[in-house]
């Protein structure tokens, strides 16, 4: 079930926005449109929705609108034309009141440079969002002191954010934006500005939260790292100059880029670090899910393939694929590894199969 | 066609004079009794008592040094007489009863200047238009030779106090309206996104983000302004304000050497005192709000 649905959504700064936009339409480049009217589109005609406990990347490079298209989303910028709807109701038409009310109980959003409150303690930052939405000191505090335990923060609660190290600052703002249990989490190059380590560890610990929280949030994600990309993202969107290029699983976006955009984006992945098990499973087939014991071999539904290579290749059967949990989510075979593996190696099968055909004829 | 720049500014305030005089005597009222109100609570216990008392003060905000700074200085301000192996001796510039009319002074003209600073250089921040009128009447205001602040305060509220006051808050509010415009707009940008994407109402947003960002900025403002308060208080000795400037005034006049000398002294104390304070409160809230 779709979450946020996002139809013809468009964001132009100044000029003429009307004239800029029946421009862009018959096909007038960007440069061309902000000459004649004096208009910079930065999203331009985007349609897409976010499914329900998802997380939904947003990939595009500086200056692709990608953080335009999310602050649209929570109404920190205003959209110039189109609707967003979440759960069947449209944002665009809220006034400030029903807007604050959406900001304080459904979405939340956490920022590139942690965008914390330098004057507040740690805690104090935390349960901003509950005091502005007015519920008192104790259950506020005590709501914030569990959800910086769950980020890993418990002991910090007196500090300053100056006093911490990037990574517990952004540990800060994502306990920020968890502490109302938001349905919405729209993260902003959330993890962006941290050193690797860091980032490869936030996002696997932003993985495990997904997997443990009861119901999990949706997450819109955005980022310029198409590792990151490939490693969070559910469904993934690349943008480019203001426009979806496609919108697909990690799989359709490797197997099938759209354009050429696409196409140079992913041609260098090395699939078997990027695609994960959960991609490449299947439902388990007739009594497969039976023959599967607690203690057969399985593997973790986030591990990427070349990891699960040995465990999938030395075992005779399918091998489960469990969540963090230990449940059952699907079944991984040997065949459908080693159609990614060697999807790999020869980067366009059907275009050399074409020169073959065309040697042949020559 | 004769255009008269003075006269047409003389005859704004003649007109301002007899349209609002209801307006400018309410006013002169209410500065005239927190002026004097000041002064009594400042000389209400002996001067011992408040020396120790500013000492502490000093102690407590700054550091050591500034408090035996304050203790021998507004010693010397005070006045007194012993006798020592039989000699009698007499120290000290006897100024205290002047310097705290001054000090009175500029806190209610500072006292002044923020109830009407703050919250107009808030507004500026928060509207381009309000900036962009606000400011060349701020650099206006404090560019115009002090002296002349003096000609319409008197027309308008006599001689005394009162006009001392008004004189002294035309000149020293411009930097309170400034960095509290700068403070706001300083205060970064995810800050702001931030308590927006909360569900923040502007108010909430004022008041628990915007202003404790902009704090060390404000507290800045306030500092120059209560500096530029005492370098005004003295030039409003001229219209009969009273206080430190007196002795200046009258060395002046008299070409008498030590009592302008004592006075300017008294003022350079004054000006040690209060600025040393206010930066040090400054930076206590830059501390605490920069521990960011």
């Amino acid at each position: 079930m779709a979450v946020i649905e996002v139809e013809g959504l468009w964001k132009i700064f100044g000029g003429d926005p009307e004239r800029a936009r029946t421009l862009a339409q018959e096909g007038t480049s960007k440069a061309d449109v902000k000459a004649e009217t004096g208009s910079v589109i930065a999203v331009n005609d985007a349609s897409f929705e976010v499914r329900e406990q998802e997380i939904f990347v947003v990939m595009g490079l500086s200056g692709s609108g990608k953080s335009t298209l999310l602050r649209c989303i929570n109404r920190l910028i205003e959209p110039t034309f189109g609707t967003i709807t979440v759960h069947g109701e449209d944002v665009t038409a809220y006034d400030d009141e029903q807007l604050r009310d959406i900001r304080r109980t459904k979405m939340s959003m956490v920022f590139q440079n942690f965008g914390l409150f330098p004057h507040r303690s740690v805690l104090g930052n935390v349960e901003y969002g509950l005091e502005v939405a007015g519920m008192d000191k104790d259950e506020r505090e005590d709501k914030a002191r569990r959800t910086l335990d769950l980020v890993g923060l418990e002991g910090y609660e007196e500090s300053q954010p100056s006093e911490l190290s990037g990574g517990m600052q952004q540990r800060v703002g994502l306990a920020r934006a968890l502490v109302n249990d938001p349905e919405i989490l729209l993260m902003d190059e959330a993890f962006s500005a941290l050193d690797p380590l860091i980032r490869d560890e936030m996002q696997n610990e932003l993985l495990q939260l997904q997997e443990m929280w009861d119901p999990a949030a949706t997450i819109l994600f955005i980022t310029h790292d198409l590792d990151e990309a490939l490693k969070m993202g559910d469904r993934i969107a690349i943008m480019k100059d203001g426009e979806l290029a496609q919108v697909g699983t990690p799989t359709e976006i490797l197997t099938n880029p759209a354009d050429e955009y696409v196409r140079s984006f992913v041609e260098n992945v090395d699939r078997t670090k990027v695609l994960r098990a959960r991609t490449v499973m299947r439902d388990p087939r007739g009594d497969e899910r039976a023959q599967l014991r607690d203690d057969s071999p399985s593997v973790h539904s986030r591990a990427p393939i070349a990891e699960i290579l040995p465990t999938v290749l030395e075992s005779e059967g399918p091998v489960a694929v469990r969540n963090g949990q230990g449940e059952l989510k699907g079944v991984v075979s040997r065949t459908a590894i080693m159609k990614e593996v060697t999807r790999n190696a020869g980067a366009h099968p059907e275009e050399d199969a074409d020169e073959a055909v065309k040697m042949k004829a020559s | 066609m004769d255009l008269n720049i003075g006269a047409a500014f003389e005859a704004l305030i003649d007109w301002l004079k007899t349209n609002f005089e209801g307006f400018f005597d309410a006013a002169a009222t209410v500065i005239g009794a927190t002026t004097e109100g000041l002064e009594d609570i400042l000389l209400f216990l002996p001067s011992w008592a408040m020396i120790l008392l500013f000492t502490a003060l000093a102690w407590w905000v700054a550091s050591r040094g500034v408090a035996v700074f304050t203790l021998v200085g507004m010693g010397l301000l005070d006045s007194y007489q012993f006798a020592l192996f039989g000699t009698k001796i007499a120290i000290g510039m006897g100024f205290w009863e002047i310097t705290m009319e001054t000090l009175a002074l500029i806190l209610a003209s500072t006292l002044l200047s923020l109830l009407i600073g703050i919250p107009l250089g808030i507004w500026a921040a928060k509207s381009s238009t309000v900036d962009a009128i606000v400011r060349p009447i701020l650099d206006f205001m404090q560019t115009m030779p002090a002296f002349v602040y003096l000609i319409p305060a008197v027309v308008l509220f006599g001689l005394g106090r009162v006009p001392g006051v008004i004189a002294t808050f035309i000149f020293a509010t411009p930097p309170c309206v400034r960095l509290t415009n700068l403070g706001i707009r300083q205060v970064s940008e995810e800050a702001v996104e931030a308590a927006q994407s909360f569900g923040s109402t502007p108010t909430q947003m004022l008041f628990k983000v915007e202003l404790p960002m902009a704090l060390p900025t404000i507290l800045a403002g306030i500092n120059q302004t209560v500096l530029l308060a005492l370098s005004m208080v003295v030039i409003a000795a001229l219209i009969g304000s009273g206080g430190l400037g007196d002795p200046v005034v009258q060395g002046i006049q008299q070409l008498q050497i030590a009592t302008g000398f004592e006075g300017g002294l008294a003022i350079v104390i004054l000006a040690i005192f209060l600025d040393r304070v206010t930066q040090a409160i400054g930076e206590k809230a830059g501390a605490s709000g920069q521990a960011a």
